[in-house]
This record gives structure tokens, C-alpha cells and sequence, in this order.
């Protein structure tokens, strides 16, 4: 349904109203900014040596491409186990043997449950001190990922299976597979083709996690643009500029999930089975913040 | 075991702040949110791109990144205030964008007739989306609103790495004093959070069951 339902198509007097509107809505929206840009200038935030670095130092440059690929590697390793153990947990939950489903479930809940940044402290503190094994910050980050982005996967995972129709397991059944090749031959590889815009949205989130990698030492982007805000002492300017190359990386995502929803509707018309599982409560699909 | 049952009161402190910074945001969020859901919503442009500038940006940010520029970059224009309530801004700013979102395709999902019906009973916008939209809205969208909540309350464990002393903190801090039993110590606090993502589940389903249109 189109958000233009809840006004008319504007007649005369209602496009004067809307323009007064927008007259004052601009003048909101204008004065807000100009606030923030006044508070900005009384302040000093717009002198010439904030930004003069973003100029002379190429070096700046070569330091945060470091942290950008170091986030990037986190986050491809992360997605790889994460995919591997969803897979796992989905065929784990979806099993007709109830000593499997039952523990599937509970680590599914548990990790789901679990704040992420204690799964890396997990990793990170406790391995050392348990076990007297060092390991390093990218394996405590990548680890903590798998762990609570597999619990997400394995939900995505088992709402496309659910919402394939049921002919499908039934003809697998009628030529005699078994239940497991039945799931690992029919089911999945649909599953994950229906499930793809949800995949990429998951992945936004877990390329916005592996900023986490923070708080371990681990040098990922943010972590190199704090290291250089400590020289450079100008911690607006560049955290925008971090917060910038995050969001063009997401939105690029953000349209491939898009894109792939659109080709979808043209498979399978507008009701997208994804989108029916979601209504149907049979499993939490959209990205959570 | 013995340095969780020893310590229990570290860890009451602890989530008592986890908690309260999970309100205070909540309700941030809330009403900044639902503002921002009818300024996309309304039919002045301005409003609109605003909102929705707004809304894009602060979701692909990671909340890590809105904690940086919102405990270093306002000291540097003058706004200096606790660590806590530094926390709580960053949380409302990144969580309202999520539940604008939410109310945005609540709103979507009220039937066209319930608009046209308030307009030809002379019904402004404003009143149309008050009285009418909005309360039918918030009734459809109790499940998403349960999982962005329960998230934030996740969330706020991100409070620890900028000198809050919550939950993760608590635990932190247990942690460096009794260093043998630190996989309890995790533990303990992991189900503590599970526990209360658990009771909000509840308390959110049970609310669900409540306004859910007859």
C-alpha cells in the first residue's frame, strides 16, 4: 500500500496549505541545522587545521584502507562459520529427533539472547585466563560473530525452509529419500535462494558488529580512526568520515537486498514467501538493530 | 561460582543501570521515533527528507560509531555531560531510527478505508494520523517494537567500553578481581541478560494479547 492514503490528492487550497507547510517545514529543518552550525562554528570546529590532515596525509589514508580491510576480513570469516553453523543449528531444529531439536533450540535462544560484545569478552578474557590459550583479538571477534550471527542464520535458514510448500518434501519422501537428504538436497538449496535478501540484510548487521573489535584492540576501522584522533585531535571530522564509508558500504548492501527482493518478485509475484513467514510469526526474519 | 553468590550485589548495581539505561532509551526512542515515523509519513517534503536522511543514515552507522561521536564529538561543542547520560543519547539516537521504521510499516498497514473514513468525517492530517492511524498502528507493530527493545537492551552492554558502570562493567570488574572463576562469571551474567530479554518477551507478548484488534 502507497503512503499517499492518508492524504487526499490536493485540491487548490490544500496545496497552499502544503506549501505553507513546507515553507515552515523547511524553516524547521534549516534552523536545526543552522543551530548545529552555529554551535559547530562558536566552537571552533570548522578552523582550517581540522581538516588540513584529510589534505596532507596520505598516510591518514593508508591507515584507516588498513582498518577498512581488517574489518572486512572479520567480517568474510565471520559470515563464512556463521553460514556453516546456521546451516548446522537450521538442520538441528528442523530434525524429527527431539534429542536434537531440544539442544539446537537452546543454543539458538541462548546466543540469540546474549548481548554480542559478551561473546567477544567471552572469547577474549576467558579463553586466557580458562584455558591458557591466548587467542588473538581477530579469532575473538570472528568467534564471537559465528556464534550469535549462526543463532540468526539458523532462523532465517529454517523460516525458508517452512515456507517452501509442502509438495516439496512430500516428493522427495514418494522417491525415497531419507529425511536428511531430503532437507540437504530439496529443502536447502531453495531455502537459502528464497532467504538471499534476508541473508544480505543479516550481513549489514554483521559488518556494523565487527566494529565491536574496538573494545578487544582488535585494529579495525574505528579502532584506526581513534588511534588517529588521538594525534590528529579532531574527533568530529572523523568519525563522520568513518560513520560515511560504513554507511556507503551498508547501503550498497542495503540496494543488493533490494535488488534481489525485486528479481524475487518477479519469480514469484508481490506476496514473497519470505514475507509470508515473517507474517506468519514462524520465525523472526528482519534484522534486528 | 563462590565469586558470583560473594559479589551479588556488584551485579545488582550493574543491571540496575542496564536497566535504566534501557527505559530512559526506550522512551527516547519512542517518542523521537513515532515523530519521525509522521514527519515521513506527512505531506510537507521537508519533513520528509529530513526523516528519511535521518532514518538511512543512523541505521547503516553501527551504534559503536554513534557512541564515539556522541561521547568525543559533543564535549568538542561544549556539551559536557556524564558518561550516562552520553550513553542514553546514543542509544535513543541510533534505536528511534529502528522504531520510526517500525511505526512507518505499522502505518502502512492500517487499512486505506480508516484514513478515507477520517477525512471524510473533515479529519485534518494531523488529527487523521493522531486519533485514528497511530493508535491502530502501535497495536500491529507490538512484535517488531518487542525485538528492537530487546536489542537495545542488548545494546546498552556497548555503555561498558565508554566507562559506564553497567551490567558488562560489573562483570568486567569481577572478573580482574577473581580471575580463576571467570567462566562463571560470564555465565552468571549471560543468563542475567537472557533472563531479562526473556521476562520483556513476556511482558511484550502479554501486552500484544491485550491491544490485539478483536
Amino acid at each position: 500500500m502507497s503512503e499517499a492514503v492518508l492524504y487526499d490528492v490536493q485540491g487548490p487550497r490544500a496545496r497552499r496549505r502544503v506549501l505553507i507547510g513546507s515553507i515552515f517545514g523547511a524553516l524547521f529543518v534549516g534552523l536545526l541545522v543552522l543551530l548545529a552550525v552555529r554551535r559547530l562554528a562558536a566552537n571552533g570546529q570548522f578552523a582550517g587545521e581540522l581538516y588540513e590532515p584529510f589534505v596532507s596525509e596520505p598516510d591518514l589514508y593508508r591507515r584507516l584502507g588498513t582498518g577498512l580491510l581488517n574489518t572486512l576480513r572479520a567480517a568474510g570469516y565471520a559470515l563464512v562459520l556463521a553460514l556453516l553453523l546456521g546451516t548446522l543449528l537450521a538442520f538441528g531444529r528442523l530434525s524429527s529427533r527431539a534429542w536434537l531439536r531440544a539442544p539446537a533450540v537452546a543454543v539458538i535462544e541462548f546466543f540469540r539472547g546474549v548481548p554480542l560484545l559478551l561473546l567477544i569478552l567471552f572469547f577474549f578474557l576467558a579463553f586466557p585466563l580458562a584455558f591458557g590459550i591466548d587467542l588473538p583479538p581477530l579469532y575473538a571477534l570472528v568467534f564471537g560473530l559465528t556464534l550469535y550471527n549462526g543463532a540468526v542464520i539458523a532462523e532465517i535458514i529454517r523460516a525458508g525452509v517452512l515456507s517452501l510448500p509442502k509438495g516439496q518434501t512430500e516428493a522427495a519422501v514418494a522417491i525415497g529419500l531419507r529425511r536428511g537428504q531430503t532437507l540437504r538436497l530439496v529443502l536447502l538449496p531453495q531455502a537459502l535462494r528464497i532467504m538471499l535478501p534476508a541473508l544480505v540484510s543479516q550481513l549489514v548487521v554483521l559488518l556494523k558488529d565487527t566494529s565491536l573489535g574496538f573494545v578487544i584492540g582488535f585494529e579495525e576501522l574505528l579502532r584506526i580512526g581513534g588511534q588517529a584522533v588521538q594525534v590528529l585531535d579532531n574527533p568530529i571530522q572523523l568519525y563522520v568520515l568513518i560513520a560515511l564509508i560504513y554507511i556507503t558500504l551498508n547501503v550498497g548492501l542495503g540496494r543488493l537486498a533490494g535488488y534481489l527482493e525485486g528479481r524475487q518478485r518477479k519469480t514469484y509475484g508481490p506476496d514473497l514467501p519470505s514475507q509470508k513467514v515473517e507474517e506468519s510469526g514462524l520465525g523472526q526474519v528482519s534484522a534486528a538493530p | 561460582m563462590d565469586a558470583v553468590l560473594d559479589n551479588l550485589d556488584v551485579f545488582v548495581e550493574g543491571f540496575t543501570t542496564t536497566l535504566s539505561l534501557t527505559l530512559l532509551a526506550a522512551a527516547g526512542a519512542l517518542i523521537l521515533g513515532t515523530l519521525l515515523a509522521a514527519m515521513r509519513v506527512s505531506p510537507v517534503p521537508p519533513l520528509r527528507w529530513f526523516a528519511t536522511l535521518y532514518v538511512q543514515a543512523v541505521r547503516n552507522t553501527p551504534l559503536t560509531v554513534v557512541f564515539f561521536l556522541v561521547v568525543f564529538g559533543l564535549p568538542e561543542v561544549g556539551v559536557i555531560v556524564s558518561f550516562y547520560r552520553f550513553a542514553v543519547v546514543a542509544l535513543t539516537i541510533y534505536t528511534a531510527a529502528f522504531v520510526a521504521e517500525a511505526v512507518r510499516s505499522g502505518i502502512n498497514s492500517v487499512a486505506s478505508g480508516q484514513a478515507e473514513a477520517s477525512r471524510s468525517i473533515g479529519m485534518t492530517f494531523s488529527q487523521t494520523l493522531r486519533l485514528v492511524v497511530l493508535p491502530q498502528a502501535f497495536a500491529n507493530i507490538v512484535p517488531p517494537l518487542a525485538s528492537i527493545f530487546i536489542a537495545l537492551l542488548k545494546n546498552t552492554s556497548i555503555a561498558y567500553a565508554f566507562g559506564v558502570f553497567e551490567a558488562t562493567q560489573a562483570m568486567n570488574r569481577l572478573i580482574n578481581d577473581n580471575g580463576s572463576d571467570v567462566i562463571a562469571i560470564i555465565a552468571a551474567a549471560a543468563l542475567a541478560y537472557l533472563l531479562l530479554a526473556l521476562l520483556a518477551a513476556a511482558l511484550f507478548s502479554r501486552l500484544e494479547r491485550a491491544v490485539r484488534p478483536a
